[in-house]
């Protein structure tokens, strides 16, 4: 049985990050991931990310713009802590080798980005994260030897003692179908968001909840789980992300009269206001049928020099070319608000301890909370690799001091007969895709930009109907090499329970704010609704929700316009 | 919309049967991708078919398979695209709607009954396969990264905050920092299938990473080491499928001939395989002579320009080793004696126009090296054409995949 100080579950850049970081304080460390770590979806990211460095910029600056971001919801302490790191881990980055782009004094150069009052965005091209995370890749390559890796293992469950304290995990190697117990002194969640359970998403097939879903089934809080990111620029179709840096170097968004439309809107910061208001505005545009027939409207990157493009967008010159046909140097794209990111997750300190001992998480899987009812561009990255960071370093100072538990090994048995009672199942039960399709339809119907208890009521009917017709889902698959149609199987139960969570969150906020709009309480309502809502599980029924409060350390509540 | 017939090379190995063609028809836009036709077989019909894949946009570097024969990315290749890939039509060949030779459409071993196109999908080559299109890539890919030592060694001291480096060499490494891990190149790398240990495309592209990178502080060990190693610098035989099979325009092949010309040129170093040598006889005997002299290139590679280097006791070594291969070239008429003997002769004004090239490429006060990213700043004029190349780096784009090799 491999026994770890700190195990680590995920290998985007937030699990790269803690491995690295409680590495470095000496104690023994795995890191476990589905895919190969470099496949994680952090390689997505494509814009930037934050940090006041430039010493004509303050990290109270970088804080506040975060907070007015967050529609007062982040937690200010949290928030203050990550603006104040932000600059070094910058620093610790060029130097483990990230290619950030350069001005031409040779210093790093900045783009600007949403919701920001100073271009603080550092990047490379329109790849920052995929930049990052081979580079931080690289760096596990050289720290083999303290940094054990188990990449194609499947997590199917945490492991808890007696007390409740998290001790290990179950994974399954997917090389071989064999399961194997991972001792450990501390579990760090860091296996990202659930966009898979929105149809369309930016996000990746493998980014379906299995972090957000193992810690709620043995009983952590999240939080936050009503506040789901529509990003304003995904492609039409099929959802592909158009970076926001594409507006940060100056592209316009047009409706299908070729008006400016967020004059409207946000008269000052323009396209540049938070994601929330611009997904809004443009939702507003379609809905009013100032959209294009196809439910768009245009982002139009021929303003921008085509020099600038093909170096610093070029990602998103193939994507326009490769999936919509479309030449951006030359013509406008059409795109709509589409699901990107939740800020809601796995509620943790700022040390990323959730509120089971012995687990942590970070990065999306997370809700610290540093994001509140909306993420800035490019602080996602910040948000990974600080709490990260920040939760590799605490739990190796805890696991220091405490003996390796032991881990009742009957559990493997439970999962093994568990899996096996999925490849039996019978033929001629729904398909999984078929069950994870109307999931997706649901969630971006009425979960979306746009809410109403009609429609969250409705939605979380669907979502309890399709938890019952799930576990008699057949699978094809029986063998045990590479046998990804019963961890699909998995993954669907995983991305269910994300959705009844997000779902009975959405119904509880009776106001709007953030990515919450609510048409039915369309105010923001701060006497109410200044607080966090939690979810926890309730055996099989509808979940529990109770509350935290909001931490304000200097930045009161204030009117939001862009 | 158009049905094609989709062909999946399956193979468990749990099975105990050989691996065997897996058909569907799938009806699906021809802007479709492959890997959106694998995803529609695996959730209508047949969950078990293995393939790796996440972002379906051509950055994740899960879905390299071979399509039609060429290795790249499912996702980001398109039905009507690699259905015009039948066989005996080569890698690129035109899409529908291009104009095509009848030659071409037929094919030779093309099923023949299909609507819309016949794509073939297979793991990709020189890696073992793990179960259908899932190949084990740690056992060669990953492996042979980890070869380069693929990390940086800090140049001391460490700045208290970042490094002053050009932004030039920002924009020229972010070419090969581009690169996925996908194994796209390491698929069809002709070097490779002769030598397994190959270091390859891949990695010798990594090497680039950091040989480019100003802040590294070993270029000069690096090099030695990939240019000492007999499966390194001088192994790659510049036959391009690298650069053609990349999904992100990494094009390997040229980074391992940056990595030659720095090697050679800059570092001065002359590697125990006698690769820099003999890659200058190339150069200096075309330079000589507009096209290569066969007699005249071992000599040359071993005793450098000069008269008695010609009786190099190496060159009748690897003279005599070649035998097996220049004979039977002989007897197929492949090579001709007196050609090979005395050289190719091409017209004075056609010689005079080669040494034309040598001449204003050496009078060139800084080598040039073209990369695919631009320079430039976000206040800068719009350039007139694309040749706002001053620098080691700047060039318009769609030119970088015709390099010439010059050093």
């Amino acid at each position: 049985m491999p026994s770890h100080d700190v195990l680590i579950i995920g290998a985007g850049l937030a699990g790269q990050r803690a491995a690295l970081a409680a590495a470095q304080t000496g104690a023994t460390v795995a890191i476990i991931s589905k895919v190969h770590p470099v496949r994680s979806h952090s390689v997505a990211a494509a814009g930037g990310i934050n940090a006041a460095l430039n010493p004509e910029d303050t990290w109270e600056s970088h804080a506040f713009d975060t907070i007015k971001g967050s529609d007062y919801l982040g937690d200010q302490d949290a928030i203050e802590i990550m603006c104040r790191e932000a600059p070094d881990e910058i620093l610790w980055l060029e130097h483990a080798g990230v290619t950030f782009h350069r001005n031409e004094r040779g210093n790093l150069g900045t783009r600007a980005f949403g919701g920001a009052s100073a271009a603080r965005t550092y990047y490379v091209a329109d790849i920052t994260g995929h930049a990052i995370l081979h580079v931080l890749y690289e760096q596990l390559m050289k720290h083999s030897d303290t940094v054990d890796r188990y990449e194609e293992w499947f997590t199917t469950d945490l492991l808890q003692d007696d007390t409740g304290r998290c001790v290990g995990a179950i994974c399954r190697n997917l090389r071989d179908g064999r399961l194997e117990l991972f001792n450990a002194k501390a579990v760090i969640l860091a296996s990202g968001g659930a966009g898979q359970a929105y149809r369309p998403t930016t996000n990746g097939l493998i980014v379906t909840g299995d972090g957000i879903a193992q810690a709620y089934r043995i009983g952590a809080r999240l939080m936050d789980m009503e506040m789901i990111q529509y990003h304003p620029t995904t492609l039409a179709g099929n959802g592909l992300l158009i970076t926001e840096g594409a507006r940060g170097e100056g592209a316009w968004l047009l409706n299908a009269k070729g008006e400016r439309f967020m004059e409207k809107y946000a008269p000052n910061k323009m396209e540049l206001a938070s994601r929330d208001v611009v997904s809004r505005a443009e939702q507003t545009e379609i809905n009013e049928g100032n959209g294009f027939p196809d439910g768009t409207v245009a982002l139009d990157i021929t303003k921008v020099p085509k020099r600038r493009v093909l170096e610093a967008l070029r990602e998103i010159v193939n994507i326009g070319r490769d999936f919509a046909g479309v030449d951006i140097t030359s013509e406008p794209i059409h795109i709509h608000p589409g699901q990107h990111y939740i800020m809601g997750g796995v509620k943790t300190d700022v040390d990323g301890q959730t509120t089971i001992a012995g687990l942590y998480a970070a990065g999306e899987v997370a809700c610290v909370s540093v994001h509140g009812g909306n993420r800035l561009g490019a602080n996602s990255l910040l948000d990974t690799l600080i709490f990260g960071r920040r939760s590799g370093e605490h739990a190796a100072g805890q696991a220091m001091h405490m003996p390796m538990p032991s881990t009742p090994s009957s559990q493997v048995s439970d999962t093994d007969r568990h899996i096996q009672d999925i490849i039996d199942r019978p033929a001629g039960g729904p398909r999984v895709s078929a069950i994870k399709d109307e999931l997706g339809d649901t969630m971006n119907q009425y979960v979306a930009v746009f809410r109403d208890a009609d429609g969250l009521n409705k939605a979380h009917e669907i979502i309890r109907r399709l938890k019952e017709v799930a576990p008699t889902a057949s699978i094809d698959d029986r063998g045990t090499v590479f046998n990804q149609d019963v961890i699909g199987a998995i993954e669907l139960g995983y991305m269910l329970d994300v959705a009844e969570a997000t779902v009975v969150g959405a119904l509880e906020r009776t106001e709007s704010r953030g990515a919450q709009f609510r048409t039915d309480f369309p105010e923001r309502n701060d006497d109410q609704w200044l607080k966090h809502i939690d979810v926890t599980v309730n055996g099989d029924d509808v979940p529990t929700i109770s509350y935290s409060p909001v931490t304000i350390t200097k930045w009161q509540p204030q009117e939001r316009t862009y | 919309m158009p049905e094609y017939l989709l062909k999946i090379r399956r193979f468990d190995p749990k099975s105990g049967q050989a691996a065997y063609w897996d058909e569907h028809r799938v009806e699906l836009g021809a802007r479709n991708s492959v890997l959106d036709a694998i995803l529609k077989v695996r959730d209508e019909v047949d969950g078990s078919v293995g393939i790796r894949c996440s972002c379906q946009q051509a950055i994740c570097g899960s879905c390299g398979v071979r399509m039609n024969g060429k290795p790249g990315l499912a996702c980001n290749t398109h039905l009507e695209v690699a259905a015009a890939r039948m066989h005996g039509a080569g890698w690129n060949a035109p899409a529908p709607g291009d104009v095509v030779s009848q030659d071409a459409e037929e094919g030779d071993g093309a099923a023949g009954t299909t609507p819309a196109g016949v794509i073939e999908v297979e793991p990709m080559g020189n890696m073992p396969v793990i179960r259908d299109l899932i190949v084990d890539m740690d056992a060669v890919h990953w492996k042979k990264i980890q070869r380069v030592t693929p990390y940086l060694i800090n140049k001391e001291p460490v700045p208290e905050r970042e490094y002053i480096v050009p932004h030039e060499n920002m924009v020229d490494i972010t070419q090969t920092m581009a690169c996925i891990q996908c194994g796209a190149c390491v698929s069809d790398c002709l070097s490779m299938e002769i030598d397994p240990l190959f270091v390859g495309p891949a990695a010798l592209a990594k090497a680039y990473r950091f040989v480019g990178d100003p802040r590294d502080a070993e270029h000069e060990e690096r090099l030695k080491d990939l240019a000492e190693d007999e499966h390194g610098l001088y192994d790659c035989t510049h036959c391009f499928n690298c650069i053609d099979a990349c999904p992100k325009e990494v094009a390997p092949m040229s980074q391992i001939m940056r990595l030659r010309r720095r090697a050679g040129s800059d570092f001065e170093i002359n590697d125990r395989n006698n690769g820099q040598r003999h890659e200058e006889s190339f150069v200096s005997l075309v330079g000589d002579y507009g096209l290569l002299h066969e007699a005249e290139l071992l000599p040359r590679s071993f005793g450098g320009n000069s008269w008695f280097g010609k009786f190099h006791p190496a060159a009748g070594a690897v003279l005599l080793k070649s035998l097996g291969a220049i004979v039977p070239a002989v007897l197929r008429g492949k090579v001709k004696i007196k050609t090979a003997l005395l050289g190719h002769k091409i017209a004075k004004p056609d010689l005079d126009a080669v040494k034309r090239v040598y001449k204003t490429v050496e009078e060139r006060p800084q080598r040039v090296e073209l990369n695919l990213y631009v320079s430039g700043y976000e206040d800068d004029p719009e350039p007139v054409g694309a040749t706002a190349a001053q620098t080691a780096s700047g060039e318009g784009p769609e030119s970088a995949s015709s390099e010439s090799e010059t050093s």
